[in-house]
């Protein structure tokens, strides 16, 4: 990471990460820009370093955030009409942490609206390009911080995963990208999509960055009583996996899987056994229920966390009504894209009086089956590997009438989601058109920093 | 029409009087306060807040629950209930659906009968919408003040007791100090549901809402089960509904049908963590509760007072707790004191006095002087009252008579001087002449003379004696 000091002034790092910002305005990576803010906070901290006083361990570290951290500096969209001008009177803790160490926020990357989707193909403001291939997704929904990472306009972006969010957008852009532990970085300020697997992470080109950034978001936040007491403490090198064992997931190596992306799994495999590591391959057959867990579970919760966008507080509210059902339904249906909406539809379906038992209380009884298939491999393995998605990154369009081909790029991702475990997305190999493909590490609750050490160990290896 | 059998459940929400609210840090009194000015980003629901669970409410769920001899649940957590209401911020309400913090449990009424408690949840209230000719006003300053909603079994069968349940859950929940109990401020609020039935099978119920006095509730008792029996004698059915109640009509009216009724689309809540509480916990809360009013009943049972006085002092805990402190000194000089406190001190013109300021030594003292004849009972109450005027209440109930020249002249020898005094006046030679006749009415305008001459202080029955002594 490229920190101001003496040598290196606050205001080029940021001008420059402007400048790129400017030079790749195609991609779309943000919603807005935070030009001024960030300048002149970069002449703070230069200030600062002048002096000789302390700064912090991002001084002057240019960063892009995902457009559903609340911030007190510009206004927070969601990428959804229903919080087009939206000004916040309150920073969000992740953020207020990063500031507090000097990072700067240059601008307000895109994604799906209210993080709904796997290729940000559902934001109000238009998609981002996919960092390697302009034609194609950059994944979602943090499609704007990865691809913003991936073309080096900023060191490092913040995401959130709900079910891979941070991982297939790293994975089609060839970055790094943590999903923690369940808890371990406070919600307190994101615009909530599932609350019991949200978790807030980010994006970066190496082990070192995200260890670093991670650390510093970590820890206990009274505002958000989900939050885990700080573990994330130690140096990275004293993270080492104690029965250096790995399980490779089978399940998703084999039908409807992408070759080039079994290949890429496979190649990651050997080249753990080759750095000492004792590789097996293992079946988990419950992981063929994660995506129909969490296709009750995440828009459960999705229909109940959006119930709030009323048009009567905040927010967008429809002209020309007259009485309070159309005040409902007017803003809702014009503040919503088409996806909140679906969700919406299902979470309200599958709460509803009659329904509960058979859909939301099943899919929390399998969640726990899925947990404990969990538990059991993590008594033999430090931690298992399998892709992020099924394919590299799509062509534009090519799955935005399917709307089960979309969740199906989630299949890999959301059985962590659902069982709160740690999960990074590593670049693992590209396929043979070129296009960046990832893999993933899971270990078990707790196990972030472990997960780092190892990726960091196989990405230096020969 | 006698042959019908009433059936009623009462639910009752209770507003907890915690410094904040139930999940944000805001003030929770909201009495004279502006609009809207007790409301943080978390009541807002504001994009990204989440709930934080304020532990004091905890505390009192639990002491609630003591109170009406509930089981605690060591853990309970929350869900959310949904429906779109300009007064409900979130789009859902924070409750306790499946798992409450207070089980089943049990209310002795005055009466002997007993009522029993299904369970009682902790949650959120919303806020007040007013609502004008073309629009509404929304006010969030209630929105997240914490409830308890108390659920009773349906064992009560007449309005009349419909009523004592109210009244004594109002009781309870001030002897617990759970909240202020001011029903005109809607801290605590009643939802009744009646049925009326001629078979052991409960009849079609109604559910009247909101209603906020004990004399409204058993009003709307009686208009119910009226109203439920005219339409099953005319041949009708009773419709299950939700109904409102109006002061100014004495009637209930039809609000929401059965069929009208929303699915709540119930949600564990996420965001908060289940509340586990450790039993060492619950019994630290159980040591700190105060004596109860049944306590007190069997207690001051001891007293021989009537019904009615002993339980409009049991209305005020301190008054209840001083009474029990003075039986505890001298169960003799306590009736004395009831008598003060139901006569005097709980009339109209007293009811702002703070009922703290006496304590009970200071009450005994009182009605030990009167007892010794120290004092004249006139003279008592207005030591009483002096007692409850702030700025005296340093002294001792004989420092006070002393000082407002109240104490009663017992000496024989000073007393004769002015007995003879009045029995030669001009003006009671024919009072003094009845009596040495045998006429002994007029020995009370004697007596009373004497009375006014010693300026209050001769005890009127020693006055009695010394002049019948004198004139026969």
């Amino acid at each position: 990471m490229k920190i101001a000091d003496k040598n290196t002034k606050a205001v080029d790092l940021v001008r420059e990460a402007l400048e790129k910002a400017k030079q790749y305005e195609d991609y779309h990576c943000f919603i807005s820009m935070n030009e001024a803010r960030a300048l002149d906070r970069a002449r703070e901290i230069d200030e600062k370093i002048a002096r000789g006083e302390k700064v912090g361990r991002l001084a002057g570290v240019p960063y892009a955030l995902k457009d559903n951290y609340l911030s007190r500096e510009g206004v927070t969209t969601a990428a959804a009409r229903m919080l087009d001008n939206f000004p916040s009177p309150i920073t969000s803790t992740a953020v207020a942490k990063l500031e507090a160490e000097g990072a700067i926020m240059i601008g307000r990357a895109n994604l799906d609206a209210y993080a709904h989707g796997s290729s940000t193909e559902n934001s109000y403001f238009g998609p981002s390009h996919n960092a390697v291939d302009f034609d194609r997704v950059p994944g979602g929904s943090s499609g704007g911080s990865a691809s913003a990472v991936a073309l080096g306009i900023v060191q490092f972006a913040l995401g959130s995963d709900t079910g891979g969010s941070i991982r297939q957008p790293a994975s089609y852009n060839g970055v790094w990208g943590m999903k923690p532990t369940y808890g371990t970085v406070s919600r307190y300020g994101v615009v909530a999509m599932a609350s019991s697997t949200d978790v807030m992470g980010c994006f970066a080109k190496n082990a070192e960055d995200v260890d670093l950034v991670m650390s510093i978001m970590a820890g206990k936040d009274p505002k958000d009583s989900t939050t885990l007491d700080n573990f994330w403490t130690r140096e990275l090198a004293d993270a080492k996996p104690k029965k250096k064992k790995i399980g490779i997931i089978k399940d998703f190596l084999g039908d409807g899987v992408d070759p080039d992306v079994v290949k890429t799994v496979r190649d990651y495999a050997a080249k753990m056994k080759k750095n000492g590591f004792e590789v097996e391959e293992i079946e988990m057959p419950i992981m063929k229920y994660g995506l129909a867990i969490y296709y009750i579970v995440q828009p459960a919760e999705v229909a109940s966390n959006l119930s709030r966008y009323d048009g009567i507080r905040y927010g967008h509210r429809a002209s020309d009504i007259t009485d309070l059902d159309s005040v409902y339904s007017k803003t809702r249906d014009e503040g919503f894209m088409p996806e909140n909406k679906r969700r919406i539809m299902i979470g309200n379906f599958v709460l509803s009086s009659g329904f509960f038992d058979a859909y939301y209380l099943k899919a929390q009884k399998a969640r726990t089956l899925l947990i404990n298939a969990y538990n059991e491999a993590f008594e033999k393995y430090d931690a298992l590997v399998c892709a992020v998605a099924p394919a590299p990154a799509f062509k534009f369009g090519e799955k935005t009438n399917d709307p089960l081909q979309m969740y199906m790029e989630d299949v890999m991702s959301v059985p962590p989601s659902m069982a709160g475990l740690p999960a990074l997305a590593v670049p693992a190999g590209t396929s043979k058109d070129g296009l960046p493909i990832g893999v993933q590490l899971i270990g078990p609750r707790q196990s972030d920093q472990m997960l780092i050490n190892i990726a960091k160990t196989i990405a230096e290896a020969k | 029409m006698s042959e019908y059998k009433t059936t009623i459940g009462i639910e009752c929400h209770v507003q907890l009087n915690t410094a904040t609210k139930l999940f944000s840090a805001v003030d929770n009194d909201a009495v004279d306060k502006e609009p809207n000015s007790c409301v943080s980003p978390i009541d807002y629901a504001l994009p990204g807040m989440l709930p934080v669970l304020n532990k004091a409410a905890i505390e009192k769920c639990v002491r609630a629950g003591l109170a009406m001899n509930c089981k605690i649940n060591l853990t309970s957590r929350f869900d959310r209930k949904h429906y779109y209401y300009p007064d409900l911020p979130k789009g859902y309400q924070i409750t306790q659906m499946y798992q409450p913090i207070i089980g089943a449990g049990v209310i002795h009424l005055p009466d002997g009968s007993d009522v029993h408690i299904e369970h009682a949840h902790l949650e959120e209230d919303a806020g007040k919408l007013t609502h004008f000719g073309t629009y509404s006003l929304v006010d969030l300053n209630r929105a997240g003040t914490p409830l308890i909603e108390i659920v009773s079994m349906p064992d009560i069968h007449s309005a009349a007791q419909a009523r004592a349940y109210c009244e004594e859950l109002h009781r309870l929940m001030m002897y617990a100090g759970v909240t202020n109990g001011d029903l005109y401020q809607g801290n605590m609020r009643f939802d009744i549901n009646v049925s009326v039935s001629k078979t052991e099978e409960l009849g079609t119920r109604t559910e009247t809402k909101n209603l906020n006095s004990f004399r409204s509730i058993e009003r709307a008792v009686e208009y119910e089960v009226k109203r439920q029996i005219e339409i099953l004698e005319s041949g009708g059915k009773v419709k299950q509904e939700t109904r409102g109640w109006s002061d100014a009509t004495g009637k209930t009216t039809s609000q929401r049908s059965k069929e009208e009724a929303q699915d709540y689309r119930y949600m564990p809540e996420p965001d908060v963590p289940p509340v586990v509480l450790e039993q060492s916990y619950v019994d630290k809360v159980a040591a700190s509760m105060p004596m109860m009013p049944d306590e007190y009943r069997s207690k001051f049972g001891l007293l021989n007072l009537d019904h009615s006085e002993s339980e409009a002092i049991l209305n005020y805990p301190i008054l209840a707790k001083r009474l029990n402190e003075v039986c505890d000194r001298d169960i003799k000089l306590a009736p004395r004191v009831a008598h003060w406190f139901s006569g005097v001190l709980l009339s109209e013109e007293n009811q702002d006095k703070n009922f703290t300021l006496a304590t009970a030594e200071e009450l005994t003292e009182l009605s030990e002087m009167v007892e010794k004849k120290e004092l004249s009972s006139t003279g008592a109450k207005a030591v009483l009252m002096e007692m409850y005027d702030k700025k005296n209440t340093a002294k001792t109930a004989h420092a006070l008579a002393k000082e407002m020249n109240l104490l009663q002249e017992n000496d024989e020898g000073a007393l004769e001087a002015i007995i003879d005094e009045v029995l030669t006046a001009p003006e009671c030679a024919k009072a003094a002449d009845d009596v040495r006749n045998g006429e002994m009415k007029a020995i009370g305008f004697l007596v009373g003379q004497v009375m006014k001459k010693s300026k209050g202080k001769a005890n009127p029955a020693t006055v009695n004696e010394l002049i019948k002594k004198k004139l026969q």
